[in-house]
C-alpha cells in the first residue's frame, strides 16, 4: 500500500469510532449505567429514620434483604408476589394468544389478497402507530362506563338484562385492552413477512397437488413460524411491564399485574429497594424468555441453510 | 339436454352447504379471511372515531353523544383544552419533548449508525450489541432505571423537561440505528470508496456520497422517533416533576377515570391530529426524496416494512 493511501486508511479507521463515540456513550451513560444503579438500590437499605432508601454503591455491601422479601412473597404458599406473577403470565399468554388468532388472518388476507386495496389496507394497518396508545385506552374507558355504548348495545341486544360495570376489576376488561393495544405491533411483523415469501414455492406446492389448505399448512405456515414467534416476543415484553391498562381499565387491586407493584414501590417511598429487586427479578425472567428465544430463531436460521 | 334432466344429474347443494362454501370454499375468493380482516379495522379505529365524537359534545357526558360545539376544545372559559392550564401545558409539554427528542436523536443515531457499520474495530461487536438492548427492554425497566439514576446518582439533572429529553433520546436511538443500518448495508460501502479513490477526504465522501442516499431512512427515523416520544408513557411518566411536565399521556392516564368534561377528548383528538399532520407532511418529504431517488412503489408500503425491520431483535 503506499504511503498516502495508506494515510488515507488510517483517518477513515479514526473515522468510524469517533462518529459512533457520542451514541455509544450516550447509552453507556443512560442505559448501562441505570441498570447498575437498579442493583445498588435494589442491593441497598432503607434509611430507619427519614425512610428514603440508601444505594450499596459497593458491591461488597450488597445487602439482599429486599430480594429476600421478593422471594418470600414469591415462593410461599399464596404469597403476595406469586399471585401476581402468576396472574401477569396467565394474562399476558391469553392475551398474545387473542391478538395471534386476530393477526394473522388479517395480515395473511393483506398480505395475500390485498388487491387494489392494499393501500388502504395498509393505512388502516398503520393508524394505530400514530394514535397514542392512552387515547386509545381512552376511547375504551368512554365506551364500556356504566351508561356507556357497550352496555347500551348489549343492553338493546338482550344480551344483559341490566347494564354492568366493567371497568371495575374484571380481567376481561384487561386482557380487551391488553389485545387492542398491542396487536397492531403484531400486525406489520407478519405482513411484512407474509408479502415476502416467494410464491414460487406455493405454486410448486400446487403443481406437486397440494390443496390450497395444504399448501398453507405444509408452506406458508411453517416458513412464518419465526415471524410468528418475532411478533409475540414484541408484544409479550412491554405486556409483562404493562402497568397502565389495568390502572385505566380496572384500577383494582384484584387485576394488579408486575408492573403495578413496581409502581407502586417505586413511587411509594418507604420500600424502593423492593421495587428495584422486583425489576431485577422481572428483568432476569424475561432475559430467559429472550434466550430461549435467540436460541429457537439460530437454529431456525441453522435448519433453513442446512 | 335439458334443464331438467341436468338438474336431476346434479341436485341442487342445500343452502348451508351453500352458504359455508360461499365463505369457506379454499379455490374461491378468501371471504372469511376478507371479513375478519374488516371486522378487525373497524374494531380497530371506531372507538376511536367514537372518542373524538365526544369531545364535540354540546354537554359534559363522556359516554354519550349530546349535540356538536367547541365547547372543550375553546369555548368553555375554564374547563377547556385552551383555558385549563393543566391541559395546555401538557399539550406544549409533549410537542416540546417530541421536538427535543427528534433534534438529538435524528444526528446522534445516523452517526452512532454510520460509525457501527462502517468500523470493524474489536470493540464493535459490543457496541453493536449494547445499542440493540434497549429494543428489548420494557419500557418500565427503562423507565425506573432512569428514575433512580437522576434521583440517586446524576443528581444535578433535575426530573422534568431535561430528564425526560434524555429518557426519550436513550429508549428511541435505537430505533434510528436500526432503521439507519438496514439502508446503509444494502447501499454497501462502494460509493464512499469511489469518492476517495476521486480524492474526497473520508469526512467529504460521507458527506457528498452517503448522506444524499441516507436521507430517506433520515427521514423515516425522524417520524419514527417522533411517533415514539408522542406515544410515551411510562418514561414520561417516571420522570416527570409534576403536573406542569406531564405529557398528554401522563395526563390521561392521571385523569383518564376521574375526569368530569370531555375535554381529555378534546385534548387527545388535538394531539392525535398534530401527530398525524407532522406524520402525514414527513411522508410527503419522504415521498419526495424517494422518487428524487427514482424509486417508486407504495410509500406506504415500504413504511410497513420499515416499521416491520425496526422491530426485528438484532
Amino acid at each position: 500500500m503506499s504511503e498516502p493511501k495508506r494515510r488515507l486508511a488510517r483517518r477513515r479507521d479514526a473515522l468510524w469510532p469517533g462518529l459512533a463515540l457520542p451514541g455509544v456513550a450516550w447509552l453507556l451513560l443512560f442505559f448501562l449505567l441505570p441498570f447498575y444503579v437498579i442493583l445498588c438500590v435494589a442491593f441497598g437499605t432503607v434509611d430507619p429514620i427519614f425512610l428514603n432508601p440508601q444505594p450499596a454503591w459497593n458491591p461488597l455491601d450488597w445487602d439482599p434483604s429486599a430480594f429476600q422479601f421478593v422471594f418470600d412473597g414469591l415462593f410461599s404458599a399464596g404469597g403476595a408476589f406469586e399471585v401476581v406473577f402468576v396472574r401477569t403470565f396467565v394474562y399476558v399468554v391469553f392475551a398474545v394468544g387473542l391478538s395471534l388468532a386476530i393477526a394473522y388472518p388479517v395480515a395473511y388476507y393483506v398480505a395475500r389478497h390485498g388487491g387494489r386495496h392494499k393501500g388502504l389496507l395498509l393505512l388502516g394497518l398503520v393508524a394505530p402507530f400514530f394514535i397514542s396508545y392512552l387515547m386509545r385506552m381512552l376511547s375504551w374507558i368512554n365506551l364500556l362506563q356504566d351508561d356507556g355504548w357497550v352496555n347500551r348495545v348489549l343492553l338493546w341486544a338482550h344480551v344483559i338484562d341490566a347494564p354492568r360495570t366493567w371497568l371495575d376489576g374484571r380481567a376481561s376488561s384487561v386482557i380487551l385492552g391488553l389485545v387492542y393495544g398491542y396487536v397492531p405491533f403484531l400486525i406489520l411483523p407478519l405482513y411484512a413477512f407474509l408479502d415476502r415469501i416467494d410464491r414460487s414455492l406455493l405454486e410448486a406446492a400446487r403443481d406437486l397437488g397440494a390443496s390450497p389448505r395444504q399448501a398453507f399448512r405444509l408452506v406458508t405456515l411453517p416458513l412464518s413460524m419465526p415471524a410468528v414467534l418475532t411478533g409475540c416476543v414484541i408484544i409479550a415484553l412491554p405486556m409483562f411491564g404493562d402497568y397502565y391498562t389495568p390502572d385505566l381499565l380496572s384500577g383494582s387491586p384484584r387485576t394488579s399485574l408486575i408492573g403495578n407493584e413496581i409502581n407502586l414501590y417505586i413511587r411509594g417511598g418507604e420500600q424502593v429497594p423492593v421495587g428495584a429487586a422486583l425489576v431485577v427479578v422481572l428483568m432476569v425472567a424475561l432475559s430467559i424468555l429472550l434466550a430461549y428465544y435467540v436460541i429457537y430463531t439460530a437454529r431456525a436460521q441453522r435448519r433453513l441453510q442446512a | 339436454m335439458t334443464t331438467a334432466a341436468a338438474t336431476v344429474a346434479r341436485p341442487a347443494p342445500s343452502p348451508t352447504r351453500r352458504l359455508r362454501e360461499w365463505v369457506a370454499n379454499p379455490w374461491g375468493k378468501p371471504r372469511f379471511l376478507a371479513l375478519v380482516t374488516i371486522l378487525y379495522l373497524v374494531w380497530s379505529i371506531v372507538p376511536i372515531l367514537i372518542a373524538i365524537r365526544f369531545s364535540f359534545n354540546a354537554g359534559r357526558s363522556r359516554s354519550a353523544a349530546q349535540g356538536w360545539s367547541f365547547r372543550w376544545y375553546w369555548q368553555d372559559q375554564d374547563l377547556s383544552v385552551w383555558h385549563d392550564p393543566d391541559l395546555r401545558s401538557a399539550l406544549f409539554q409533549s410537542m416540546r419533548l417530541a421536538g427535543l427528542a427528534v433534534a438529538i436523536t435524528v444526528p446522534l443515531g445516523v452517526a452512532l449508525a454510520i460509525g457501527l457499520t462502517r468500523w470493524r474495530g474489536w470493540a464493535a461487536k459490543p457496541a453493536r450489541f449494547v445499542s440493540l438492548v434497549p429494543l428489548v427492554t420494557p419500557e418500565i425497566v427503562a423507565g425506573v432505571a432512569l428514575f433512580l439514576v437522576f434521583v440517586y446518582v446524576l443528581k444535578f439533572v433535575s426530573l422534568g423537561t431535561t430528564a425526560q429529553a434524555i429518557g426519550h433520546v436513550t429508549f428511541s436511538l435505537s430505533f434510528v440505528l436500526i432503521i439507519v443500518r438496514a439502508r446503509l448495508i444494502s447501499i454497501g460501502p462502494h460509493y464512499e470508496e469511489a469518492a476517495q479513490d476521486l480524492g474526497a477526504s473520508p469526512m467529504r465522501a460521507l458527506r457528498l456520497a452517503l448522506l444524499p442516499m441516507l436521507t430517506p431512512a433520515i427521514v423515516a427515523s425522524a417520524i419514527t422517533v417522533f411517533a415514539i416520544s408522542m406515544d410515551d408513557f411510562v418514561i414520561s411518566a417516571f420522570l416527570s416533576s409534576g403536573s406542569t411536565t406531564d405529557t398528554v399521556p401522563v395526563r390521561i392516564y392521571s385523569t383518564g377515570r376521574t375526569a368530569p368534561t370531555p375535554a381529555l377528548n378534546a385534548l387527545a383528538t388535538v394531539t392525535l391530529v398534530f401527530t398525524l399532520v407532522v406524520a402525514a407532511l414527513a411522508f410527503v418529504v419522504w415521498r419526495i426524496v424517494q422518487s428524487r431517488r427514482g424509486r417508486g412503489g407504495s410509500t406506504l408500503q415500504e413504511f410497513a416494512q420499515l416499521d416491520a425491520e425496526t422491530t426485528k431483535l438484532g
